[in-house]
């Protein structure tokens, strides 16, 4: 029999097992929205914004290990994806976007509702494709998510022409698929991995730093085993939190701009780096001259070949899936006779814990204003730091990352590449409806929160009980922060004035509002919201506008040329 | 350093601009680019003419193989090679000039391949320095158009790039 092209994309999704996408509908994707309508496998979470779709899927990639996908229709409803779309592709997350086009006798005649999808989107996707004939649909759909997902996972966009979602063809779903010029490695060079092995055992001053590729390879059992083998430090990334418990005593918190003093010290003293899944950029290492100028032998796993020796020059490359590499290499530490640098190591460590000893993330806290770290304890301690935690992007991104301490990957959920404002409550809808009775936060301030705000229409329709921190300081916190440091104190457009009664609109959309303006009240309020496991909580936590976040490396120094909060 | 970068990629609408995308996005140079079928029709083969840091260089071998369409890259720098390029070049040709130019264009290997009484179009094949000389031989000013290909390059001997 045969089907409709948009038919044949729905039973795509079914082949492919997908049991929820994220859109909007539109006049290019009628069809494709016809075609859901007519079926119950695949269920559709309607938005308020194709960015918020495309966030939505991306939380739902992040918080699983499973492809998000979105709808949007043709033109606006492309290029309002197109922020959501470029987050994903810097963090890595694989999604299949299926947009609606023009039909194909209007293409390039600057018909209604046209842009060039596929043109649009190129810089920020690791492929699109556009379909011109309904034969090549459910090919190219097979393509798309294994393109998705598989080697450096990241979005895909399918562009498919009005007129061919309603042409038939016979639908058959390829079992496998091959594309001859991709073959992304698995296994990393053998060779490559006894050398890293041989460095590792040698090493003084060994540190290892774990990004996001630990988490989107699933590998954190194959680190933590690595890491606890070794007995070495470990940092993990803004992107790699969780893939090394946050807890644990080897565990030095998170490296780069604000990252703590002894994992950056650590990063640059060590006399070898192993690298894993994470990619020296400019958050992490600051300035490449500065990082430099102490000698290391630089171990460098990842898929991505492009991604070594891009910005820091490293000894030891391996390309290969993270979780392979470090199973193969674990293999080669238990095979060998040689054990760890003891007594060096226990010097080293004897470092570390100095710099440790500076207590970096310290701040002073008040019985009069609300001080914002102060909160993301009071929130750890509240969800037993078992919460799936999204952020938007800003100082509370930084104190969330800073003193919420993941000791699970999947459960930070932020926009570390993009550094997306408006991500967090979307992509938190997204995880919510991965995992239906977690408890999902999004920690947020006044000014990215109503990036995407028309989300809690969504969030009331499907009854998404989520719970929302706004830090709200009255302030674009990082632009304060950075105005005040580099700028003179002219606070220059980032004062957050005319806000509305965060309250009052929380309730407007159906959900329960708190503003919190005292230290004292912040436990209570997070236990009450926290207990209604049925509502959306909107927590207005009025905070101290002045707060900035430490430690800091300022943009263009080194590791070491660090800013530490005033002394306590 | 001048590299010389060959590529066998999917003949499908669209790559050719992932390649010139990845270039601007990314700021890397591009002194030329050549592109058409090869004799598998499903296959087109690019040259790129660039320059850059060792550094840069390969990172630009990195980020061509990552493009989905590009099935195969080989920096014809990194060993023997041959690389030429057309160049069509009409020129004001009247009195002595007409003699003049004819031996210029025999001196250079080059032909003549359209005469009217007041010009001359000139084809020659060269490696990109060769017809940069030509233009510098000639007298500038009788120069009416020139249109150049860009390089195209072949490895030499056994140094074949094929699926």
């Amino acid at each position: 029999m045969k089907l409709t092209g948009a038919e044949i994309a729905i039973r795509c999704l079914q082949e492919e097992g997908v049991e929820h996408v994220f859109g909007y509908p539109g006049g290019a994707v009628l069809f494709l929205y016809d075609a859901l309508f007519n079926q119950d496998k695949v269920k559709h979470i309607l938005v308020r914004h194709e960015q918020a779709a495309v966030h939505a899927a991306d939380g739902y990639a992040r918080s699983t290990d499973r492809v998000g996908v979105a709808f949007v229709t043709s033109g606006p409803g492309v290029t309002n994806a197109v922020t959501g779309i470029a987050t994903a592709y810097l963090d890595s997350i694989p999604l299949v976007i299926i947009s609606g086009q023009v039909p194909t006798g209007a293409i390039g005649e600057d018909a209604f509702q046209e842009v060039d999808a596929v043109g649009i989107t190129r810089p920020c996707v690791k492929h699109n494709f556009l379909v011109k004939d309904v034969n090549e649909i459910a090919n190219t759909i097979k393509k798309a998510f294994y393109l998705a997902r598989s080697g450096r996972p990241g979005p895909v966009l399918v562009d498919i022409p009005k007129d061919v979602s309603n042409q038939k063809a016979e639908f058959h779903y390829p079992s496998t698929v091959s594309v001859r010029s991709y073959h992304p490695a698995q296994h990393g060079e053998v060779g490559q991995i006894k050398q890293a092995a041989q460095l590792l055992l040698g090493a003084k001053r060994p540190m290892v730093y774990a990004g996001g590729g630990v988490v989107l390879s699933d590998a954190s059992k194959q680190l933590t085993e690595l890491v606890r083998v070794l007995g070495f430090p470990c940092t993990n990334t803004l992107m790699g939190l969780g893939g090394y418990p946050a807890t644990d005593k080897q565990s030095l918190g998170m490296p780069g701009m604000h990252g703590t003093l002894e994992a950056n010290m650590a990063m640059q003293h060590c006399d070898v780096l192993l690298a894993v899944g994470a990619r020296f950029d400019d958050r992490v290492i600051g300035n490449v001259e500065h990082f430099n100028r102490e000698k290391r032998k630089i171990i460098h796993i990842d898929i991505d070949p492009s991604s070594i020796s891009k910005r820091v020059k490293v000894d030891v490359p391996i390309v290969g899936d993270v979780a392979h590499v470090l199973g193969d290499l674990l293999a080669v530490l238990h095979g060998s006779k040689q054990k760890p640098e003891q007594q060096a190591l226990a010097a080293w460590w004897v470092q570390i814990e100095e710099w440790r000893g500076k207590r970096c993330l310290g701040y002073k806290n008040s019985d009069e204003i609300i001080k914002p770290q102060f909160v993301i304890e009071k929130l750890y301690e509240v969800t037993g730091g078992d919460a799936f935690i999204t952020s938007d992007v800003g100082q509370h991104q930084m104190w969330t990352a800073q003193y919420y301490k993941f000791d699970q990957p999947r459960r930070w959920i932020n926009s570390g590449g993009l550094g997306t404002m408006g991500f967090g409550m979307p992509a938190a809808m997204g995880v919510q409806m991965a995992h239906p009775d977690a408890t999902v936060a999004c920690v947020t301030g006044e000014g990215s929160i109503q990036m995407n705000i028309q989300e809690l229409s969504t969030c009331k329709q499907f009854r998404l009980p989520l719970k929302i921190v706004v830090l709200n300081n009255r302030y674009l916190g990082m632009v304060r922060q950075w105005q005040e440091f580099f700028h003179g104190n002219r606070y220059s457009e980032s004062y957050m004035d005319a806000l509305p009664d965060f309250v009052k609109l929380a309730e407007a959309y159906g959900h329960v509002g708190m503003r919190i303006e005292k230290p004292s009240d912040v436990e209570p309020a997070l236990k009450e919201a926290f207990a209604r496991k049925h509502d959306l909580v909107f927590m207005d936590f009025r905070t101290d506008q002045t707060e900035n976040v430490f430690p800091m490396v300022p943009g263009g120094k080194g590791l070491s040329e660090v800013i530490l909060a005033e002394e306590l | 350093m001048r590299h010389i970068i060959s590529l066998l990629m999917e003949n499908e609408a669209g790559a050719l601009s992932r390649v010139a995308g990845l270039f601007s996005a990314r700021g890397y140079n591009i002194e030329s680019l050549s592109v058409a079928p090869t004799e598998d029709a499903t296959l087109s083969r690019m040259t790129i003419v660039t320059s850059g840091s060792d550094d840069v260089i390969e990172q630009i071998n990195k980020q061509l193989n990552k493009l989905i369409e590009v099935v195969t890259v080989m920096d014809l720098s990194e060993g023997e090679h041959i690389e030429r390029e057309l160049m069509l070049v009409k020129v004001r040709a009247v009195g002595e000039m007409r003699e003049e130019m004819a031996r210029m264009t025999e001196i250079f290997h080059g032909r003549i391949i359209d005469v009217t009484d007041k010009t001359y179009t000139i084809e020659l094949t060269d490696t990109v320095s060769g017809l940069d000389n030509f233009l510098q031989a000639i007298d500038r000013s009788l120069i009416l158009e020139t249109v150049r290909t860009g390089a195209s390059g072949i490895g030499r001997g056994d140094r074949i790039l094929k699926l």
